[in-house]
């Protein structure tokens, strides 16, 4: 078991979590912010393994498991959509997609 | 591992989390954010094994480092770097208030930990998901806990697999034709591949 309190895990987590998501609100290429996102979960996995600890229970680290799974799985499609929408009009800049329609 | 080292381990992978952090949203590069990104897993895995979820720290640099980071950086290379990126901003005052929102929530956050009190174990002594006396190892411990407690959800992952997978070969898939959609067969296709994903969820 690690000296280290469990409460300097978890401000390293949230401090994380924060970049990431002045990051999201700040960026403007899909591709960083969506790196952004990979951030905050991270850092919510993070707090999860924390907790799994604290708590005394596997459950926690089980969650991440799935958070992770799910992240795998975000990336997968969004990173298509990125490949499609910068197919039609040659760039992947947020603002420029403002319309459902291709 | 001593008390001296452990502090030196945590303290050197939490700054390395935090600065790394900060070069993917500083870096005007893409390629220099996803390589900052690598940094991030790589810290965070270590805190992973710090407090011993080791088959977690060594999934996360196989997923994230291993498969998440080199798709994103494939799509880099695809796309060509984007180093134009529009900085003017189009909302008035973004930054200002991301800023705003961002030392909000660190506050918040500060406020909660420094208030709240060291919660009581809440798992019960004879349950299988007590890490403390189980006498099993990490890897052991969570295999049974997917197999047995979580096991539905381990199942709906599959499902959720396969739908990832067929949704984005949908997306990226190239109408017949070099440039210009030739409308009915690929829309038709397209329509067919999303009927049997639905079929199988």
């Amino acid at each position: 078991m690690t000296a280290i309190d469990a409460n300097l895990f978890l401000a390293v987590a949230a401090i994380v979590f924060v970049i990431g998501a002045v990051g999201l609100l700040t960026r403007r290429n899909a591709l960083v912010m969506f790196m952004c996102v990979e951030l905050m979960l991270n850092a919510v996995n993070l707090t999860f393994v924390t907790f799994s600890r604290e708590l005394d229970d596997i459950g926690g680290q089980v969650t991440v498991f799935f958070t992770m799974v799910v992240a795998a799985a975000e990336v997968c499609v969004g990173l298509a959509i990125i490949v499609a929408i910068f197919r039609r009009r040659r760039g992947a800049t947020a603002d420029d997609l403002n319309l459902m329609k291709g | 591992m001593s008390e001296v080292a452990q502090w030196v381990v945590f303290i050197v992978a939490s700054s390395a989390a935090i600065g790394m952090a900060v070069g993917v949203v500083t870096q005007r590069n893409p390629v220099h954010a996803a390589l900052a990104l690598v940094g991030t897993l790589f810290a965070v895995a270590v805190l992973f094994v710090m407090q011993e979820a080791h088959f977690l720290a060594a999934v996360q640099i196989i997923v994230y480092a291993g498969a998440i980071v080199v798709l994103f950086l494939f799509v880099i290379m695809l796309l060509g770097i984007d180093k134009h990126e529009v900085l003017d901003e189009t909302l008035p005052l973004q930054r200002i208030i991301a800023g705003i929102v961002g030392l909000g929530s660190l506050v918040v956050g500060a406020i909660l930990l420094l208030k709240a009190d060291a919660a009581p174990p809440v798992t019960d002594p004879d349950s299988t998901s007590r890490i403390s006396g189980s006498g099993l190892g990490n890897v052991e411990h969570i295999g049974r806990s997917l197999f047995s407690d979580y096991l539905w959800a381990f199942e709906i992952t599959s499902v959720l697999l396969v739908i990832a997978v067929v949704g984005a070969v949908v997306l990226v898939r190239r109408r017949s034709g070099p440039d210009a959609p030739e409308g009915r067969e690929g829309l038709g296709a397209a329509g067919d591949a999303g009927g049997s994903e639905k079929a199988r969820a």
